[in-house]
């Protein structure tokens, strides 16, 4: 019975990493860039939703709809003014790039927050627990699953059923062809990236809610995105979603054996699968 | 470019040399005396200090192999740097091996590594192979962690008895009259000297030859390149093992002069990778000189900030986003566009006929 | 009252120039052909045109103004669309939403639409939920064209439309330049087929190696001039 409820948790974590990895796929899916700055500013979000609880006394919630377009802009302006600059067949400096800013961001929150652990408040949602036969789950760790579930059909709605969307995949396939269509593929990235930013508050705000958080554990985040993504295939939001979990079960097996296992056994499912199916679980027919 | 058919009848020849390069090795040549004399008349700290920008620059020049000329883009050196100086530890701790030829045994340890990495790390494109060399090096450190012997997750220091009777120590206390713990930093300083002088030489000749041409349409072209018959796997592979070697015996040589070890900071990413990427990419990506320019100006920027902890990081950073948007080539780059001069050129250029007398 | 012109018009590919000096004139209403040989300049100054490759300012005039240095997405939204050479179809839209895209970000008002260019065209509406590149190479090419002229384009630049077709599908797709110039567009289109250009247009440009050297209307030109400027050589 036990490892029932290790395997529910370990589920549960994987819709944790799923919202980590949703913004991670995005941006590549349409425009081909690996943002190594992502987990920190899934920090940076919890900072932001942190410093609107703090300041204006709201909860997490609430703060995190103020935090939203606060994210979607700091995205949208960081694409069009510092990103879509660097972006091209060389891949090197949009990596070199979003590693500085991984760098910048680290230690400017640390300049500002200090290295000190923060968490955010959660009221009586932090310890609430829904009775399943004999095993009890967290309400919280099902909120974080029905959210990525959410984020994930919601995205998928916006990707092919509105204009937006179509926008999405025709720069994404042809920026040139795309701009004959009357679309500024700029600002069709930056809307992407402001896209993504939104998911990483989302993703912030669970994340902080969870578990304690500090300027440094940034980039453990964007490697669990990171093999998230590549588990599921690229380009695949569900496949980012069967990602997610197999590492959350990997890791909740893993730290029941024993707890220092915990990430290692994360990263060493991710090798296996690398081992086994090189363009992950759910590849795209075409690339 | 003169518009006038050169005459196949006169003699060309290929070269790389330029004018630069052909007092560069008169320059170079005092520079190696004066690096190895300098423990007769420096301070311990400024051979500590010396010691920190050779084996960085070693660092450095490595990473600029394998991502500025052979497109390999690793976030996941920090493995090599750990597992060469924890296979030092290793075999001082537990083997009871002199830690002087333990440091090789760090070399072929990271060697070994680079084996499955490049294995896994192959399969993934890009900016995804970054990444994946980065989760390796994760990989390894939770399992060095889990090293019971030499510490586990808090580390260990070297014992006494290594540090004490280092080979060749004896030598240095007598012939330059220092107490042991001097002898040591000069012992690993001569040590860093020869190998940053191997790492330099070594790549320039490696640039220089048939699979230096090979890197080089590689990164240009990975098409063309295969088209005219370069293996870029093959290529791919040596350049990964290359590296990996010499930051594995880089790694063993910092944590001698430490003298104490822990996973977190052996395996530290901030420390042997993104600083050793922010100086590649301030002084010039693709270029030997550029590291040399970098490592001088994060000395610099290091001695001035270092009162302010993570404004220095903060602006090593900035510099970095701000060198790859406004000067993607770098300060050297800079240099080279203002004035031409190139320190290693390796760049072939067809020379004799017409052209040999427009100058 | 010239629509579009274009006016000493020069385009350079790095250290290789592609045009000098082209001056030619589109006028309301009109249908006007650029034949020329591989290599003479259509595609490239159909791209400067469309603002693909941005030129100076006044090199490029539309409707009084100058658009020579105005980026592709803003050429698009004045009112001038292209069929760009080799189809371009998105292949992760379908039939339905290559269309759409035409008209993206834009209410325009004007006789084109999903549904005008259904009967225009009736396969499309068959295979609208097929991915665009599953198509024919003529159906295909159908696309392209009714996703130009979704956004009511006043000007429709067509580049090389029979590139890669059968004749009979040529002659089908051609079939439909009349019911677009029915639809008030004027209408440029770049050809290689000599004989196709001169029974579309009211006057045709013939290019080599960069420059305009022969024009007029199709009536006007004897054969041997045009192969003369077309190939600089008698046949």
């Amino acid at each position: 019975m036990i490892w029932v409820d290790t395997i529910i948790q370990g589920i549960l974590l994987g819709g944790l990493y799923a919202l980590f990895a949703s913004g991670l796929s995005l941006v590549f899916g349409i425009m081909r860039l690996v943002n190594l700055a992502h987990g920190d500013l899934i920090v940076l979000g919890a900072y932001l939703i942190l410093l609107v609880v703090t300041v204006l006394g709201l909860s997490p919630m609430v703060a995190l709809v103020i935090a939203l377009p606060a994210m979607f802009a700091l995205g949208f302006g960081l694409q069009k003014i510092v990103l879509n600059r660097v972006l091209g067949e060389d891949i090197l400096p949009p990596l070199l790039v979003t590693f500085g800013l991984s760098v910048v961001i680290q230690n400017a929150l640390l300049e500002s927050f200090s290295a000190d652990s923060r968490r955010l408040p959660t009221g009586t949602l932090g310890t609430a627990s829904i009775q399943m036969g004999t095993i009890s789950v967290g309400v919280l760790p099902l909120l974080t699953f029905a959210s990525a579930v959410l984020v994930i059909i919601v995205l998928n709605q916006i990707f092919y059923r509105t204009s937006l969307g179509r926008a999405f995949r025709a720069t994404s396939d042809d920026a040139t062809t795309a701009s004959l269509m009357g679309i500024k593929p700029g600002n069709i990235f930056a809307a992407a990236t402001g896209l993504a930013m939104t998911i990483v508050t989302i993703a912030a705000l669970y994340l902080g809610m969870r578990a304690n958080f500090d300027p440094a554990i940034g980039p453990a985040r964007l490697i669990y995105a990171f093999e998230a993504v590549i588990i599921g295939g690229l380009g695949s939001l569900w496949g980012t979603l069967a990602g997610g979990v197999i590492i959350g079960v990997a890791q909740t097996v893993g730290a029941a054996i024993n707890p220092e296992w915990q990430i290692l056994a994360g990263h060493l499912a991710f090798l296996a699968v690398l081992l086994i199916r090189p363009r992950g679980l759910f590849p795209r027919a075409v690339d | 470019m003169s518009s006038t058919n050169p005459s196949f009848d006169r003699s060309f020849s290929m070269q790389t040399r330029t004018r630069a390069s052909s007092i560069a090795p008169i320059a170079a040549f005092f520079l190696v005396v004066i690096l190895f004399a300098l423990p007769f008349f420096a301070s311990r700290s400024l051979i500590q200090d010396m010691f920190f920008i050779l084996t960085m620059l070693v660092l450095a020049q490595f990473w600029n192999l394998l991502a500025g000329y052979g497109g390999l883009v690793s976030i996941g050196q920090q493995a090599f740097v750990g597992l060469g100086a924890y296979a030092m530890f290793g075999l001082v701790v537990l083997g009871g091996l002199d830690p002087f030829p333990a440091i090789a045994a760090g070399g072929v340890a990271a060697l070994l590594l680079a084996v499955p990495m490049a294995y896994f790390s192959f399969k993934l494109q890009g900016a995804y192979f970054a990444i994946g060399t980065w989760v390796i090096a994760e990989v390894v450190r939770l399992l060095v962690a889990q090293w019971k012997a030499v510490g586990g997750g808090t580390g260990t220091s070297l014992p006494r008895s290594a540090t004490g009777n280092l080979m060749f120590s004896d030598t240095i206390q007598s012939m330059l009259d220092v107490r042991a713990a001097a002898a040591n930093d000069i012992l690993a300083y001569w040590l860093a000297v020869i190998l940053c002088l191997v790492t330099i030489g070594g790549i320039y000749t490696l640039l220089r030859t048939k699979l230096g041409l090979g890197l080089a349409a590689l990164r240009d072209n990975v098409e063309a390149a295969k088209s005219v018959g370069v293996d870029a796997m093959r290529i791919k592979w040596f350049v990964f093992l290359v590296a990996a070697l010499g930051t594995g015996l880089t790694g063993a040589l910092i944590y001698l002069q430490k003298a104490r070890i822990s996973p977190d900071a052996a395996f530290s990413v901030n420390d042997w990778t993104a600083y050793v990427i922010f100086i590649v990419v301030i002084g010039g990506i693709g270029t030997i000189e550029g590291p040399i320019i970098g490592i001088l100006v994060f000395f610099i920027l290091q001695t001035l900030l270092a009162d302010y902890g993570s404004w220095y990081l903060m602006t090593l950073g900035g510099l970095a986003i701000a060198v790859m948007l406004f000067a993607p080539r770098g300060l050297w780059g800079l240099v080279y566009d203002h004035t031409g001069i190139e320190i290693f050129p390796i760049r072939r250029m067809l020379v004799g006929g017409s052209q040999s007398t427009s100058d | 009252m010239s629509l579009l012109s274009t006016h000493d018009l020069t385009a350079h590919y790095g250290q290789f120039q592609a045009l000098f000096g082209v001056g030619l004139e589109l006028r309301e209403g009109e249908c006007v052909a650029i034949i020329g040989a591989n290599g003479a300049g259509k595609t490239t100054l159909m791209r400067s045109i469309s603002g693909i490759l941005r030129n100076v300012s006044s090199m490029v005039r539309f409707d009084g103004q100058d658009i020579g240095e105005m980026p592709a997405d803003e050429v698009t939204k004045l009112g001038i669309a292209m069929v760009p050479e080799g189809r371009k179809l998105f292949p992760s839209l379908t039939v339905e939403e290559n269309l759409l895209i035409g008209q993206y970000g834009r209410k325009t008002d004007g006789f084109w639409s999903l549904n005008t260019i259904y009967s225009m065209f009736p396969i499309l509406r068959e295979r609208r939920h097929n991915p665009g590149t599953a198509l024919s190479g003529g159906q295909q090419q159908m696309v392209a064209i009714g996703r130009a002229l979704m956004s009511n384009p006043r000007v429709l630049l067509c580049d090389e439309l029979s590139l890669g077709l059968a004749p009979v599908v040529i002659r089908d797709i051609y079939a439909a330049m009349p019911r677009i110039r029915d639809s008030g567009a004027s209408i440029v289109v770049v050809e290689q087929d000599i004989g196709q250009a001169l029974k579309v247009a009211d006057r045709v440009y013939c290019m080599m190696e960069g420059r305009v050297t022969l024009s007029g209307r199709p009536a006007d030109l004897d054969r041997s001039a045009i192969h003369y400027a077309y190939f600089g050589a008698n046949v």
